[in-house]
């Protein structure tokens, strides 16, 4: 099937919703992606005609429900090559799959003398568990810096393992700011070579490409559904099972268990160890359907859709007077924040909502990196979706001009 | 200046006055001598800004004086509550930031006393705001910093 981003676009119900009386365009997809009809329809359904709690009816209709989400746990196995579908957890989003590394490895396995290696790019929901873990258990936190390229420092990289005693590289696969794609495959060779394990947050970068956990040899993955033109409310955590069999429970409650007395209970083999509570069911199939849907448009496709409009994109924000790109990596995906001379991020985020176009403005969760770079005011950011199209990308540019002149 | 019907109303919120403002701030400075000083942030979105205020002998607000960063509308606003404050009490600064509140939230400002309307009338250009949300915390942010430095905190936050 060849790539028509027009047909595509009208898989997307909101995409011909006016925003001030002007064509949508949302270039804000790295906060959220919109939602394609056949996600949509999936979670109807599934409320219309299959829905019943999972794990538990000894009755047929919570028995299909149990197979639709269990169905979806296989599916995200497939979209990312794990080995093992017991090796899929599902959680709320990223952020608490961080959550659960840093609890159930961060406390659970690793001795408190180990350090965590992040980056300066990374996202703060990869930089404040780690903190909390460091402040709560003394394990030194490690920050592998950024070139002015907004590229991973490979020698800080490799001079911050040198001493062994970095118990878990933690890092972003893609960032949500600088559109850098981490040399994933690199970084963990280095890390297991020093003892390490490695945890990638794949929010952003499992959207724009393929994503092969056991070809990249990492220990966890994770990343969150609603980027992913899926769903709010549920994210992944891919882990090891040898990992995963090895780590305590993160919550407590029902569905984790192998037996509850009042003196002790016993933990359910992973994933349900890890799942505790009813889970976003209805979610998991809406993940289940997003997955679908982009599988039979093929990642490899959107990854060359994606590739052509970042090239557009780079000459045409280029030719943007007073624009300056924050990062300018070789390996990027479709993430682009930038500061215009005399326009701050919010003015211009206003400004762009009434020409239709939705931004994000401010520091995307990212302050760090920010400060790195010398913008603690913040950047502007526009970040594409499998359906953003060239025009799009030129209709930008040009309210980018006229916005400067409108500040001028 | 062109790009008014490519963004709208806009010129609603970025009147002449504001743009003029935001581009160049009065008082912006700092006060060496100051009496007090508060800093204001707003962490959302990255703004902060430091407030000095120079006291006369019976307690009028004989000077005020601002550094910081920001977008258009809260620099602007900083700028346009300095030049307002100067010979006011701290009781008249602080009606007038209660009022100047109301003006920001509902575009109008019913607890406007008559004593305060020469200041009022200054302020009016920032009224906009209320049609933008996301944007009141901006123009409010000077005054919560006011009110703290007045109230003798060395902080203030617009969340």
């Amino acid at each position: 099937m060849s790539f028509d981003v027009h047909r595509i676009r009208q898989d997307f119900p909101i995409l011909s919703q006016p925003q001030h009386g002007k064509p949508l365009v949302f270039l804000d997809s790295g906060a959220s992606a919109q939602k394609p009809r056949a996600v949509i329809e999936a979670m109807t359904r599934c409320m219309e005609t299959a829905y019943a709690n999972v794990h538990r009816g000894a009755y047929r209709l919570s028995e299909v429900a149990t197979d639709a989400f269990e169905a979806a746990r296989g599916a995200v196995a497939r979209f990312i090559n794990a080995p093992d579908a017991r090796e899929v957890v599902f959680t709320r989003n990223s952020t608490e799959a961080i959550n659960l590394v840093a609890h159930s490895w961060g406390r659970g396995v690793m001795r408190p003398d180990q350090a965590v290696l992040i980056s300066e790019l990374e996202h703060h929901a990869n930089i404040v568990p780690w903190q909390m873990l460091r402040d709560e258990r003394g394990n030194p936190l490690r920050v592998c810096r950024v070139t002015d390229a907004g590229e991973l420092d490979m020698e800080d990289l490799a001079a911050k393992l040198a001493d062994g005693k970095v118990g878990l590289v933690a890092l972003a696969h893609m960032s949500n700011v600088l559109g850098t794609v981490t040399p994933v495959e690199r970084v963990v060779a280095l890390a297991h070579a020093h003892g390490a394990k490695v945890l990638l947050d794949g929010s952003q970068a499992v959207v724009h490409r393929r994503v092969d956990v056991a070809a990249i040899g990492c220990d966890f993955y994770c990343f969150t559904g609603h980027k992913l033109y899926g769903p709010t409310g549920i994210g992944v955590l891919w882990g090891k099972l040898e990992h995963l069999d090895r780590m305590p429970p993160f919550l407590g409650g029902g569905d984790m268990i192998e037996s509850v007395s009042f003196e002790k209970s016993t933990w359910a083999k992973p994933p349900a160890r890890f799942e505790a509570g009813t889970p976003a069911i209805i979610e998991a199939v809406g993940l289940h359907a997003a997955i679908d849907y982009v599988t039979a448009i093929g990642m490899p496709a959107i990854e060359a859709h994606e590739r052509a409009l970042v090239d557009h994109a780079m000459r045409k924000l280029s030719d943007v007077p007073g624009l300056t790109l924050l990062g300018r990596a070789q390996d990027r995906g479709g993430v682009f924040a930038f500061a215009l001379d005399n326009s701050h991020p919010h003015d211009l985020s206003t400004l762009l909502d009434r020409a239709g176009i939705c931004i994000r403005a401010g520091r995307h969760c990212a302050e760090p990196l920010h400060t790195r770079f010398g913008l603690e005011q913040g950047t502007a950011r526009a970040s594409f979706g499998l359906y953003t199209t060239p025009e799009e990308v030129d209709y930008l540019a040009g309210a980018l001009v006229k916005a400067r002149e409108f500040f001028a | 200046m062109s790009g008014g019907d490519f963004f709208g109303d806009l010129r609603d919120l970025y009147q002449e006055v504001i743009l003029d403002h935001g581009r160049k701030p009065r008082n912006f400075r700092r006060l060496e001598d100051a009496d007090r000083t508060s800093r204001g942030d707003n962490p959302m979105c990255g703004d902060r800004m430091e407030l000095f205020l120079k006291m006369t002998p019976d307690g009028h607000i004989a000077d005020a004086a601002f550094q910081g960063r920001g977008c258009a509308v809260s620099m602007a606003s900083a700028s346009l509550m300095t030049e307002t404050v100067k010979g006011k009490t701290p009781d008249e600064a602080q009606a007038l930031g209660t009022a100047f509140r109301d003006l920001a939230m509902t575009g109008q400002c019913p607890t406007c006393a008559a004593s305060l309307e020469d200041a009022m009338e200054r302020l009016t250009p920032l009224s906009g705001v209320h049609e933008f949300p996301s944007r009141v915390k901006c123009a409010t942010l000077a005054w919560h910093t006011l009110n703290a430095a007045l109230a003798g905190a060395k902080e203030a936050s617009s969340e």
